[in-house]
C-alpha cells in the first residue's frame, strides 16, 4: 500500500471536481459557490505540494503560500463586497444580480 | 509503511466526504464547518507528505482566519437557505455532466503521467535533508532570499485586500454624536471667547 504521487494527484482532481460541480449545483447562493472556490485552491495546493515533496523541490511549497496569501484575499474582499450587496438589495441571489446588465 | 497507507486513505475519505458536504449541505453554516474539517484533513495530507509548515499556515489562515470569516458573514446576512435550495435539481444534471467529464479529463492525464528523463536537473531549490534543516527553516531560507519581491508583492496584495474590505463595509452612520478632535484643535480664541466690557449696575 505505498503512497505515489498519482494518489494525491487524483485525490485534488476529485476535490477540484467537486468544487466546479459546487459552483454548478449552488447557482443561487454565492457565499456556497465561495467556499467552492476555496475548495478548488485546496485541490490546487494539494497538487504543489504532492510535485513539490514528490520532486524534492522546494519552490512549490513557495508556490502554495502564495496561492493561500490569494485565497484569502479574495475570500476577504469577496465577502466584503457579499455584506455590502445584502445590505443595499437585502438580497444574495446570484440570479438577481444584473443591474448593471442595461 | 502499512500506516502511513492507512492514514492516507482516511484523511483522503474525510476530506472528500466533507467536500460533498459542503456543496450538499442545506444549511450554510454546516457548510462552513464541513469546509473547516476539509481543510483540517487536508493539513493532515501535508504532515503526511512532509509540509509541515503549509499544513500550520493552512491550519491557522484557514480555520483560524477564512473559515471565522465566513461564519460571521453567514450568521451576519439573514439568508432565507430554503429558498436558496429551490431549483438545485435544475443545475444537478448538468452540473453532474460537467463534473464527470472534467474528472475522466484529469484522471486520464494523472493516470498517464510520467516525468521526463531531464526532469531531476530541472529541480529549482532542491529540499534539504530533514534530519538538517527543518522544513520551516528550509522555507524561510528560499523565501526571504529568492524570492524576497514576491514575499513583498504578498504583503502588498494582503494590504490592499485589508484597505478594500474596509473600504467596502465601512458606513457612515447619519445621526451619530462622536468627537471631532480636529475641531477642537483647531478652535481659536477668537471664536470661543468674547470679552464684554460691562459697567456696575447695567448688566450685559
Amino acid at each position: 500500500m505505498e503512497i505515489t504521487l498519482a494518489h494525491y494527484l487524483v485525490l485534488a482532481a476529485i476535490l477540484f471536481t467537486l468544487g466546479v460541480f459546487g459552483i454548478f449545483l449552488n447557482r443561487k447562493n454565492v457565499i456556497i459557490i465561495l467556499m467552492s472556490i476555496e475548495l478548488i485552491l485546496l485541490a490546487v495546493n494539494i497538487n504543489l505540494v504532492a510535485f513539490s515533496t514528490h520532486l524534492g523541490d522546494l519552490v512549490g511549497q513557495v508556490f502554495a503560500m502564495f496561492v493561500l496569501t490569494v485565497a484569502a484575499a479574495e475570500a476577504a474582499i469577496g465577502l466584503a463586497i457579499l455584506v455590502v450587496y445584502f445590505r443595499n438589495r437585502g438580497t444574495i441571489a446570484v440570479e438577481e444580480i444584473n443591474l448593471m446588465k442595461g | 509503511m502499512i500506516i502511513s497507507g492507512l492514514v492516507f486513505y482516511i484523511f483522503a475519505t474525510v476530506i472528500v466526504a466533507s467536500a460533498v458536504m459542503v456543496i450538499s449541505s442545506r444549511n450554510p453554516v454546516h457548510s462552513v464547518l464541513f469546509l473547516i474539517l476539509a481543510f483540517l484533513n487536508a493539513a493532515g495530507l501535508f504532515v503526511l507528505m512532509g509540509a509541515e509548515f503549509l499544513a500550520w499556515i493552512l491550519v491557522i489562515v484557514y480555520v483560524g482566519a477564512v473559515a471565522v470569516l465566513f461564519l460571521f458573514v453567514v450568521m451576519m446576512l439573514n439568508i432565507n437557505a430554503a429558498e436558496m435550495r429551490r431549483g438545485v435539481m435544475d443545475y444537478l444534471p448538468t452540473g453532474a455532466l460537467v463534473g464527470l467529464v472534467l474528472l475522466i479529463e484529469i484522471a486520464m492525464i494523472v493516470m498517464n503521467q510520467q516525468f521526463g528523463s531531464d526532469v531531476a536537473g530541472m529541480v529549482g531549490v532542491p529540499t534539504p535533508a530533514v534530519d538538517q534543516v527543518t522544513n520551516t527553516k528550509a522555507l524561510g531560507d528560499v523565501l526571504y532570499t529568492r524570492y524576497i519581491y514576491l514575499f513583498e508583492a504578498a504583503g502588498i496584495i494582503l494590504l490592499i485586500a485589508m484597505i478594500g474590505a474596509i473600504v467596502l463595509t465601512l458606513r457612515g452612520r447619519p445621526g451619530v454624536r462622536r468627537q471631532r478632535i480636529p475641531d477642537q484643535i483647531g478652535r481659536r480664541r477668537e471664536e470661543a471667547v468674547e470679552l464684554k466690557k460691562v459697567t456696575p449696575g447695567s448688566g450685559v
